[in-house]
């Protein structure tokens, strides 16, 4: 079983009783609120569950029973990274010097923190081959806008008012173009070549005087090394754009290759995949960026400084004045990157490249093992993930890779990333990490062998999989068409606070 | 490697099946010339050493400062049972619920936290979460451009400095105007609203949003019912910014007319962590679903009929949309409203009532202890928790008092550097922790500071001795 | 299964039925059932004047987005209610009740850019 437990749960405010629950907070003086207008104040309480700590206990934990996870099991979602997470670093940064620190505290007072990001910075700056790091943004897609709203301001510096493109494969994930809108360009998509390359050609005839920028993977989103990477930068550079990389496949290359040191302008990490920070349920994470030279002076505010005497304080705003400014309140997630610290000190530079080595080589490992029964579109060596397409298999017997993946779960595995990038027909992105062990691998090709026999023999168990889970498939159109998205408030909602 | 499983015997058999005898045959492809050397960093640090060394440095951080700093973050008291819970490995190392079935967990806590949310602020539609207050304020500003199609968007400055800067970079292509603050008087410190009216009045710039906090960054209630009739009266929308403790006890934005509600969901039992990770509430009523950015959970039954949870609206987010996306958002803070709404479930909604009426007691005591000591708040206006109070040489004063022991709130000249009015101001907040023994002896530290007599004989607050051995003196 | 003889296609799999100087407009079942299930249908509102090959609307179906293109310039007159609340009336009945909006023609030679039923699944044929 993927999941640990069946116990579908009743939501909080099923599980609610008035009067139930509370004492964690002493009482207040009665007249504590006396000194507010009345128009200010509340005139029913909020319809909160009221819950006893035993059943708020029951709730989570039987709850969490119903997730998979990577402490449960495998998870090979491709573009994810889904190592393992180190619980070192869950001490880490629950510390209360690091936990208890207040984001507005003056610089004197942080001097650990100061320290750690400052070091994380230089640290992310070595890796990556760039001149310097800023820590602010809060997630990948943060990142990407922080990146292409530097390469806007320098444009904008120098004059260059008319470059309101940005190009981008169209195997890129969908956080590129969105960017570029949020942040005011125009995409234009440019189609991979044959061999899952970015097209050259096609690339050169689309970069001219409007171009501002090309956002690429590197590896790409099929898990290929992009080796006309030298060539397409020069021929970026040479229309006068910018070279954005988004990071989210570094686990592939760490000490292989070092984007600034190739050319890339600026590119945006992932800490959340690479650096083994959890993954949550879907956040939080980081996404810390690094420049080269040119857009150094356009860094969100503010950086970290390191003084003479060996202390920290945070830049000022007049220390940068052509900034692109803030992305979100204070410095950045502070507490993410505290593990993301961990995980690169534990490891360093040597046991940094291993984790790339591994992840490759498993990568290869598990494609090897599925040739002759997934097509394999890419006929060469991948990095840390590669795609496999059920389209064969949908010919021959009309499963399609939506089926596998959810009779996959039958076996005990979570599904990969399916239909992603959209440029491979019934795709399956697969990315099994560093951290899974060679009869985990073995275990996942062989569910997967043995589901493609099944969609040929008894392909009704297939297409109405899962058979074990929790629940059955969903109806995710009256989802979408009659949308319920709150629970609608409980009777007692008008009971006062006992006093 | 200190959590890879691979021996040697491993490696080796993965090779031979591949036919390969180094690993670096794969990664002959990345051409000679971009090859990177090896990386220079520090070495591999062991859990023993590693784990030290962190606690060093955590150590050198001042949290054992008395703390009367609030400005947008606030300590609260957060039961263990919330950390307990949310360190369970099948939430913490869960992914995004795209395969709903075996992600139940995460889709239903998404869909209760949206309810809890939806229950304080008083309106329909709350996403899953954004980054932080900042952004969700941003993401804000944007909808009503969209759900408008106008192009000017108007702030208080009332409105934290952090999210008004944020608005600034994510509004570049759009106009942004901040709306000034009353100067003097009854409602000073709060947003002028004949300026706004004003504001509002120019016939050929409509306004597609008005933003304002309550209560706003100095501490004051806002005037909302009057700045939301001004707001629709011009047909623009109302986006109000909230805190969400306080909303156990005032008027939540549902009720005064706001269209959106953006805040920051740290109170809610989110430790301070220096910045983050923290959580961007974003609300709205039903007519503003489809505008709405970042996931969305809603109920539905499965093939057998059972009720599940399951990712809804997809196709507003980036990887459906793309470049037509309303925002790039991919990540929502899900870990994050997990412990906000375990936080909220275990208090429950007389213990956040509580909560609220704490640090509001806590506040008066504060502000009759200072002005018996002669300093008095800045603005006459009402306040829930947090106010400003002038003295001279706030800078100076700050630092002698961080010697005592305390963290005198926020220097309001760093903040707000514009406002003559808060020149010499210092942000003060109190919160159900801060208790009477920790104002009283603030207030005598103030009182000591303000005199200009040193530190002797007196009670002072925390790692008073740490006075003795500055930071950076000892490296 | 072959699209309905009577009507008019474009490229981008909208169906037009022309009575006089009045059209209405609708995706056709290849397009609907490419998308799957459709949850949301977003219209213009009335009065709004709309030109050949510009985008007027979205459909949206559970995974997929996909813009409207206007087939013919003119001037929306009316839009069909019933997908608010049943937009599957898209995936059941396209050339019927899923219809989605009607448009007063301001060019009628503008027909002659549209493909015919046999011409569209050609088109449909060819993938």
């Amino acid at each position: 079983m993927s999941v640990t437990g069946e116990k579908l749960q009743p939501t909080l405010f099923e599980r609610s009783s008035p009067g139930r629950g509370g004492g964690k907070i002493p009482h207040p003086p009665k007249d504590a609120l006396d000194r507010l207008p009345d128009d200010a104040r509340r005139a029913t309480p909020p319809a909160l569950p009221e819950m006893n700590e035993p059943d708020v206990v029951r709730h989570y934990v039987n709850l969490s029973q119903l997730n998979h996870a990577v402490d449960t099991g495998f998870y090979p979602l491709g573009s994810c990274t889904m190592k393992f997470n180190p619980k070192l670093n869950e001490w880490a940064a629950r510390l209360p010097g690091f936990a208890d620190l207040h984001p507005m505290a003056p610089d004197e007072v942080a001097q650990g923190t100061l320290q750690l990001l400052w070091e994380l910075e230089a640290a992310l700056a070595e890796i990556s081959g760039m001149r310097a790091v800023t820590l602010q943004p809060a997630a990948g897609a943060q990142g990407e806008l922080t990146g292409i709203l530097m390469i806007r301001a320098y444009h904008r510096e120098r004059g260059d008012t008319d470059r309101d493109e940005v190009l981008v494969p169209d195997s890129s994930h969908g956080t590129n173009p969105a960017t570029a809108s949020m942040a005011g360009f125009k995409t234009i998509t440019i189609p991979s070549a044959a061999d899952g390359g970015v097209d050259l050609d096609a690339f050169k005839a689309a970069l001219g005087p409007r171009s501002a920028a090309v956002m690429i993977t590197n590896p790409s989103t099929l898990g290929l090394f992009e080796s006309r990477i030298g060539e397409l930068l020069d021929a970026v550079h040479e229309a006068g754009a910018l070279a954005y990389m988004d990071g989210a496949n570094l686990n592939a290359i760490l000490g292989r290759f070092r984007p600034g040191q190739a050319g890339f302008d600026v590119m945006h990490f992932n800490v959340h995949k690479t650096f083994s920070t959890p993954h949550g349920g879907g956040g939080p994470g980081a996404g810390p960026v690094g420049v080269g030279e040119l857009l150094l002076p356009y860094l969100p505010t503010p950086r970290v400084l390191r003084l003479d005497d060996g202390t920290f304080r945070l830049e000022r705003p007049d220390e940068r004045p052509t900034s692109i400014g803030r992305l979100r309140s204070f410095v950045g997630n502070t507490g993410v990157l505290v593990r993301a610290y961990a995980y690169i000190r534990a490891h360093g530079g040597s046991g940094l490249r291993e984790v790339s080595d591994d992840a490759v080589l498993a990568a290869n490992y598990l494609k090897s093992r599925l040739a002759g029964t997934f097509d394999l579109p890419y006929d060469r060596p991948c990095k840390h993930e590669f795609v496999a397409s059920g389209a064969s298999l949908k010919a021959k017997t009309g499963v399609r890779t939506l089926d596998v993946a959810k009779r996959l779960i039958d076996h005990g595995f979570h599904p990969p990333t399916i239909y992603f990038p959209l440029i491979v027909e019934e795709g399956m992105l697969i990315e099994p990490t560093e951290t899974e062990s060679v009869e985990t691998l073995d275990a996942f090709a062989d569910a997967l062998i043995e589901i493609a026999a099944e969609a040929e023999r008894d392909p009704e168990m297939v297409t109405s999989a899962p058979h074990t889970a929790p629940v059955k498939r969903l109806d995710e159109a009256t989802a979408a068409r009659q949308p319920n998205l709150r629970w609608r408030p409980m009777a007692g909602a008008e009971m006062p606070c006992p006093d | 490697m200190p959590y890879g499983p691979h021996t040697p015997a491993d490696r080796e058999r993965m090779l031979s099946a591949l036919g390969l005898d180094s690993v670096d045959d794969l990664f002959a492809d990345i051409p000679v010339d971009l090859r990177a050397s090896a990386l220079d960093l520090p070495p591999p640090e062991p859990e023993l050493e590693l784990s030290a060394r962190l606690r060093e440095m955590a150590s050198r951080n001042r949290t054992d400062l008395v703390s009367f700093l609030g400005a947008g973050v606030y300590r609260h008291w957060t039961p263990p049972a919330v950390d307990q819970l949310l360190l369970r490995g099948e939430w913490y190392t869960a992914y995004t619920p795209y395969q709903p079935e075996v992600s139940q967990g995460t889709l239903q806590s998404i869909y209760e936290y949206e309810s809890l949310i939806a229950e304080l602020v008083d309106m329909d539609v709350v996403s899953a979460s954004h980054y932080d207050g900042a952004a969700a304020t941003a993401e804000a500003a944007l909808m009503t451009c969209r759900a408008t199609r106008r192009d000017r968007v108007l702030v208080s400055r009332g409105v934290h400095p952090q999210y008004r800067q944020t608005l600034h970079t994510y509004m570049r292509n759009l106009e942004l105007e901040e709306i000034p603050l009353v100067a003097e008087g009854e409602a000073a410190g709060t947003t002028d609203l004949d300026a706004l009216a004003r504001m509002l009045g120019e016939e050929d710039r409509p306004v597609a949003g008005v933003i304002a906090a309550n209560p706003d960054f100095l501490g004051l209630l806002e005037p909302m019912s009057r700045i939301g009739e001004l707001t629709h009266a011009a047909g623009a929308l109302f986006v109000a910014v909230i805190e969400p403790v306080s909303l156990a006890v005032l008027t939540p934005p549902g009720a005064y007319g706001a269209d959106i509600a953006a805040g920051e969901g740290q109170p809610l039992g989110i430790a301070p962590q220096y910045g983050g990770p923290y959580l961007g509430i974003l609300a709205s009523t039903d007519a503003l679903v489809r505008q709405i950015p970042g996931r969305l959970v809603g109920m539905t039954t499965d093939l057998d009929g059972k009720r599940a949870f399951v990712m809804t609206l997809r196709a507003r987010e980036q990887d459906i949309r793309r470049d037509k996306a309303a925002s790039n958002i991919c990540t929502n803070q899900a870990l994050l409203a997990l412990a906000a709404s375990i936080y909220l479930a275990t208090i429950g909604p007389h213990g956040l009532r509580d909560v609220a009426a704490n640090g509001a007691a806590r506040a008066t005591e504060l502000e009759t202890g200072l002005a018996a000591i002669g300093v008095e708040r800045v603005h006459p206006g009402p306040y829930l928790n947090e106010f400003a109070i002038r003295v001279a040489d706030a800078r100076t004063v700050h630092r002698r008092l961080i010697e005592r022991g305390f963290l005198a709130g926020l220097v309001l000249a760093d903040a707000e550097p514009d406002d003559p009015t808060l020149a010499d101001g210092l942000l003060l907040a109190t919160t159900e922790l801060t208790t009477s023994g920790d104002i009283a002896r603030f207030v005598a530290a103030l009182q000591e500071v303000l005199s200009g007599r040193p530190p002797v004989g007196v009670e002072t607050g925390a790692g008073a001795e740490r006075a003795a051995n500055p930071v950076g003196a000892t490296r | 299964m072959s699209a309905p003889t009577d009507l008019r296609y474009t490229r981008d799999h909208e169906w037009v039925r022309v009575d006089g100087g009045e059209a209405t407009v609708g995706i056709t079942q290849y397009a609907a059932d490419q998308l799957g299930d459709i949850v949301f249908v977003e219209l213009p509102d009335e009065g709004r004047d709309l030109e050949e090959a510009k985008a007027f609307g979205v459909v949206e179906s559970v995974k997929a987005v996909s813009d409207l293109f206007a087939p013919l310039t003119g001037t929306v007159t009316s839009t069909n209610d019933a997908l608010a609340a049943n937009p599957e009336l898209v995936n059941s009945d396209p050339y019927g009740d899923g219809w989605m909006i009607k448009i007063r023609l301001s060019d009628t030679s503008e027909m002659d850019d549209l493909l015919d039923g046999p011409a569209y699944d050609d088109l449909v044929a060819a993938g």
